[in-house]
């Protein structure tokens, strides 16, 4: 279904198609740039107390001093959403690591070993994609107590999935190849053809599946909050500063709710912009298209 | 209409539903056993959450007693058949949040959510199909990449902010529809016109969150439909435009979406999870949610497993309608 052929009337505007391709690859890495760099460098540097509590400057709308505006205690909300990407970021990041470094080592073990471990491995692949992501990690919040680590391992265990599935079919297609004949029939043992020649083949696939994770564990992490069932209210993480805003939203305050969601957006579709262009450098048959 | 129907290749749809449904059996039999043994690695207390705040001040002899009379003293694999075989016979057990039994708390719920997720299904294909045919008609065109972008960006929303953003609009700042709720507070009765205009913004939410999928794959479909050869052919005979774009490749474009659209279950359960909770939707929904924050584990144990086993019919229904479309692809998984 996601390998199509180029269309006919693209074609025509080849030279065109390319620039607006490359003009968006460039405007997502400034994206992913200063959305990391705000994370790294603007809590350490700015030395600005995001806790901090100002009654008097409550619910201000967005203004020179607030470009965000202020929630119902007077915190700045620029300054809290830039905290709540990093809080929302860092589970993201784990999440999506653990998920495919899981996923990697499934879908290697089931290829390399063949047989009934594969025909097993995959049975199991199969009835754990049968369950809804969001409700397993529902599950599994409500039974851990919500939390950061709850939320980092309901979203790495329900996200390995795919992983597994897209490592297992890249082994199988490169133990085919002549190289790893080679290496077989050179005496090199299991073992080593998988993590030697195998693995390495297929980094490329579960790189670019690890970075797609990151965005889609963002979301899960923000629709865990969001129900009271992820991080506590005073962690500011994007979904719990959706969730906290409910009130000042009832009460016709839009800005609260606005803008975290914004920086969810954004940066998914940045992270989704330069991953498309990884896809087609590692794989140029495939058109890129955002997988959420 | 008679002969298409007869035409169907009942009996092998029929052998394929029934494998299915075999392997169903060990796929919710893992499942179930997964969520007990969740369940049992977990700090969660089932005495103290039978108890509640009364849990705090009993004896340990008391507490001693219902442990027993709950059946917790048992080893995990007892327990787990213990309500898998009380589960056959139509006894979920009794829900500890809402005190009645699991059964009554799904009848009760499951149509509002059923009605909800219909409605709002129906509106995603709807729209979706106009959008994806008119994105699809120039590739690269205006319309093409600003249908493409919302998309997109649909895409990366949550629905919940989207659904928190639409209260905002429609009920807080325009007045013209309820926030959320299935009736008025000052009425009693549930009549049609209510639950219609409760209706609205959730299914036109939860159709939103659904939308962006249909766009890209109907836009993919007639797009590719367009450079196949029947539609060289219906140009090169000088049809309209328009026969060509929705006589042609519609209906073949079409084809791969609509086969798919059981295998959306999942999306759609996740969908319905978070905007029933924004809307305060009586439905099945928003009762998991509840069930979750209160650590219901009887509620959240059915749920998970009837989610499950709507994914498995979702997957039947979306392999079915692809052996029907497409016969070469035949009834054989």
């Amino acid at each position: 279904m996601a390998e199509t052929t180029t269309w006919r009337a693209s074609l025509g505007s080849a030279s065109k198609t390319r620039s607006t391709r490359a003009w968006r690859v460039r405007s997502s890495a400034v994206i992913v740039a200063a959305v990391v760099l705000a994370v790294l460098v603007v809590p350490p540097l700015v030395n600005l107390d995001e806790q901090a509590v100002n009654l008097a400057a409550k619910l201000q709308p967005p203004s020179w001093g607030h470009p965000f505006g202020t929630d119902d205690v007077g915190r700045d909300l620029l300054l809290r959403c830039v905290y709540g990407l990093r809080v929302s970021l860092l589970v993201g990041v784990v999440a999506a690591v653990v998920a495919t470094v899981i996923g990697t080592a499934v879908g290697a073990l089931a290829a390399a070993s063949g047989g009934w471990v594969d025909r097993v491995v995959m049975r199991l692949v199969d009835v754990f994609s049968s369950v809804p992501h969001l409700l397993l990690g529902i599950f599994i919040v409500a039974m851990f107590r919500p939390g950061v680590w709850p939320v980092v391992v309901s979203v790495a265990l329900t996200h390995w999935l795919s992983t597994a599935r897209i490592v297992r079919a890249e082994v199988l297609s490169l133990r085919s190849r002549p190289y790893v004949d080679a290496a077989i029939s050179g005496g090199a043992s299991r073992m080593r053809v998988t993590v030697r020649h195998l693995l390495p083949g297929v980094l490329p696939q579960a790189g670019l599946a690890a970075v797609l994770m990151v965005p889609h564990a963002i979301w899960h992490e923000s629709a865990l909050s969001f129900l009271g069932l992820g991080l506590p209210t005073h962690q500011a993480s994007l979904g719990t500063l959706v969730q906290s805003a409910r009130g000042s939203l009832l009460a016709g305050d839009w800005w609260p709710t606005l803008f975290p969601g914004l920086f969810i957006i954004v940066p998914t579709l940045a992270i989704a912009g330069l991953a498309g262009a990884w896809r087609e450098r590692i794989n140029p048959r495939r058109r890129s298209e955002l997988m959420l | 209409m008679k002969s298409a129907l007869q035409k169907l290749p009942w009996g092998p749809m029929a052998r394929m539903t029934g494998r299915r449904a075999l392997f169903a059996v060990p796929v919710l039999l893992a499942v179930t056993f997964g969520v007990f043994a969740i369940a049992a690695a977990s700090p969660f207390d089932p005495v103290k959450a039978y108890a509640g705040t009364a849990g705090l001040t009993a004896s340990q002899e008391n507490l001693d007693q219902l442990r027993r009379n709950l059946g917790v003293d048992q080893p995990l694999v007892q327990r787990w058949w213990d309500w898998l075989t009380s589960a056959v016979s139509g006894d979920l057990g009794d829900s500890s949040t809402l005190r009645q039994p699991v059964s009554d708390v799904i009848g009760e719920r499951i149509g509002w959510s059923v009605l909800l997720a219909a409605t709002a299904f129906l509106l995603a294909i709807l729209v979706g199909t106009t959008l994806g045919v008119l994105a699809a008609r120039r590739p690269g065109g205006w319309l093409d990449r600003a249908v493409t972008s919302l998309a997109y960006t649909l895409e990366a929303a949550p629905p919940f902010w989207i659904g928190l953003l639409a209260v905002w609009l429609f009920a807080l700042k325009l007045g013209v529809l309820p926030s959320g709720g299935l009736t008025d507070t000052a009425s009693t009765a549930v009549t049609a016109g209510q639950v219609a205009s409760h209706l609205v913004l959730p299914a036109a939410v939860l159709a939103i969150s659904q939308l962006p999928w249909f766009v890209l794959y109907v836009r993919q479909g007639v797009g590719d439909a367009l450079g196949d050869d029947p539609v060289r052919g219906a140009r090169a005979r000088g049809l309209a435009e328009r026969t060509v774009l929705l006589g042609h490749a519609l209906r073949s474009g079409m084809l791969p979406v609509l086969t798919l659209i059981g295998s959306r279950v999942p999306e759609l359960i996740t969908g319905a999870l978070l905007v029933e909770t924004v809307f305060s939707w009586p439905g099945i929904a928003a009762a998991t949610v509840s069930a979750a924050t209160a650590v219901d584990f009887p509620l959240l144990a059915a749920l998970t497993v009837l989610a499950t086993a709507a994914v498995l019919l979702g997957n039947l229904l979306a392999d079915l309608l692809y052996g029907l479309a497409d016969p070469r692809v035949g009834f054989d998984g």
